[in-house]
């Protein structure tokens, strides 16, 4: 009988995922984290059951703000839906624009000038701190640190300023083009960007005395979620969590796109793959996306930001494509296929929160509730972007 | 001995951290308090589109009608109507009626040819801009071909109704030409 409502799918999700696998001792509790929760980082709803203190089961359920962007793209024109890309993941939007415009140039053999493909460096690794900037402070806000937000935002409000120097909008972006950019970078921007990464580098010890050292973070952090390679495998993690867990799988360094084969930098790892390696790895991260833009700016070549031979409507030849790029979160991919129309035949979209939250059933099982809200937010979450 | 180590060393970690709040105290606000006091960078940001005037005319703007922003537009934000000079009546270009009811994304397939600016018989009736449904993509602005949208500044703009979203940009383009001719008459 049980089996038979689960198969049918019979009831909404407590009825299928835990009434019938219900210990049924009474003792245990079921609650519902979010769709609403402080800590779960917008809508994610995660039911989990208790048993004292203690996660019996968690199970995440998704859809909360599903937009339909694959269906979307398969309605809109290639041109048409750029500006879904800044959406799917708010937090690093230039780096879905890139897998996008990367997959359509690719169909289409679009060439990118050569400093198009460096300002898109520039602006993806300046977005990429401060998405990690956000989940710094986020992170610490979930585990009871109210303080360290308050100093990531100081710093991620310039790097929006000199973002909106060039792209004109603060979160969702929407600047890169097929065969470029949308607009060149100045000199003020390169001044100004200069002057922000020679301050930056010295926010970031500063960062480690206010926190990083903390015996209540370590406490909160050390031993917490170790996530073997072998699930991280299993689920398809990326990113930083699977970096945490100390295997260097960085698609700018294993598939390097663009001129990242041009610049010299190290993909940080963790060893024992606790929230803490998780947490290090980040922090590692942003310095490392500091030395790429500099050597970035460095090299910048003079040119045209945009191909001047564009065709004048996008309309690829019948044919498939993959295109990933290293997203702040993990492998971002776009998969397209193209009938020779228009529009893309069909558009799927990898997005690397997804794999990452598929983990943390099996991850936060048997912890503490604590533990479990403090491992969910090592993962770096955006939801939006699970929910495509 | 280890536990008391542990402690001291604990205990100490606050007092660090502690210390970057410390100074952190004496150092100058970053916010801005906006009422009182405005940012001062807002020479790239976008805002909804708007037209661009001609240099010689400022009352009426550079648009050729091709209708390539109307078809671009991704939310099915732009509608335009005109007339062709002789026949009178107004008509919609670019394939989208004047009414803006329901979102459609169009082809570009029915984007027509620009015409040669120097024999343009065709004058621009109504430019609207439907804001509530505008994604600041900027693909009207970038792939008009005589440059003839820009970007508003506007960065604080507040209404109490969808209504009051719904611009007619040829109207806006022109009680700004006139308050400018107003103020240099002045
Ligand atoms: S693209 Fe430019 S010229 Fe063409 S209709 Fe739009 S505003 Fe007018
Ligand atoms: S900015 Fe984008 S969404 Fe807004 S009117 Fe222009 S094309 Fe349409």
């Amino acid at each position: 009988m049980a089996l038979e409502a689960n198969y049918g799918m019979v009831g909404d999700f407590y009825t299928q995922n835990f009434t019938t696998t219900h210990t049924g001792d009474g003792d245990t509790l079921i609650l519902n984290l979010g769709p609403q929760h402080p800590s779960t980082h917008g809508v994610l709803r995660v039911v989990v059951e208790l048993d004292g203190e203690y996660v019996k089961k968690a199970e995440p359920v998704l859809g909360y703000i599903h937009r339909m962007h694959e269906k979307m793209g398969e309605v809109k024109t290639y041109l048409q839906y750029l500006p879904n890309m800044g959406r799917v993941d708010y937090l690093h939007a230039l780096g879905w624009n890139w897998a996008y415009v990367g997959a359509v140039e690719k169909l289409m053999g679009i060439e990118v000038p050569e400093r198009a493909e460096f300002i898109r460096v520039i602006t993806c690794e300046l977005n990429r701190i401060s998405s990690h900037l956000l989940w710094w402070g986020a992170y610490l806000l979930d585990l009871g640190a109210f303080t360290p937000i308050l100093y990531a935002f100081a710093d991620r409000e310039r790097i929006m300023d000199i973002l909106q120097m060039v792209t004109g909008s603060r979160l969702t972006y929407c600047y890169y083009r097929f065969g470029g950019v949308s607009a060149d970078i100045g000199e003020k921007f390169i001044s100004d960007l200069r002057a922000f990464l020679a301050q930056f580098k010295a926010r970031i010890p500063m960062f480690h005395e206010l926190v990083t050292g903390n015996m209540i973070l370590r406490g909160r952090c050390v031993d917490i979620g170790v996530l073997p390679v072998e699930m991280c495998r299993r689920y398809g993690a990326t990113g930083p969590v699977l970096r945490g867990s100390g295997v260097a799988y960085d698609v700018r360094r294993f598939e390097p796109y663009s001129v990242y084969d041009q610049l010299d930098f190290d993909v940080p790892v963790g060893k024992a793959g606790d929230a803490m390696d998780r947490y290090d790895v980040r922090v590692a991260e942003m310095v490392q996306s500091v030395r790429i833009i500099e050597q970035a700016l460095d090299k910048l070549p003079e040119g045209p930001f945009l191909n001047p031979d564009l065709p004048d409507r996008f309309i690829p030849e019948p044919g498939e494509v993959y295109y990933s790029v290293e997203g702040a979160r993990g492998k971002i991919g776009v998969y397209i296929v193209s009938d020779g129309s228009p529009k893309p035949y069909r558009l799927k979209l990898r997005s690397p929160s997804f794999s990452n939250l598929s983990l943390f059933a099996e991850l936060s099982q048997g912890t503490l509730l604590g533990d479990a809200i403090s491992i969910m937010g090592s993962l770096d979450l955006v939801i939006p972007e699970i929910d495509r | 001995m280890a536990t008391l180590g542990q402690t001291i060393k604990s205990l100490w970690s606050m007092v660090v951290g502690m210390k970057v709040t410390g100074i952190e105290f004496f150092k100058p606000k970053l916010t801005v308090h906006y009422p009182r006091k405005e940012v001062d960078n807002l020479g790239t940001y976008r805002g909804h589109c708007d037209l661009v005037a001609r240099e010689d005319d400022p009352l009426t703007p550079k648009c050729i009608m091709c209708g390539i922003c109307v078809d671009n537009c991704p939310s099915g934000c732009l509608s335009l109507t005109m007339h062709v000079v002789g026949e009178g009546k107004p008509r919609p270009a670019g394939g989208a009626g004047e009414l803006m009811l329901a979102q459609e994304v169009i082809l570009p397939g029915s984007i027509k040819k620009a015409p040669p600016t120097g024999k343009a018989e065709r004058v621009l009736d109504s430019f609207r801009l439907n804001y509530n449904y505008c994604s600041l993509c900027g693909l009207c602005v970038q792939n008009c071909p005589v440059s003839s949208l820009a970007w508003s500044r506007e960065a604080y703009l507040v209404g109490r109704s969808r209504q009051e979203f719904e611009f007619d940009l040829l109207a806006r383009l022109r009680a700004k030409a006139a308050s400018s001719q107003g103020v240099k008459a002045a």
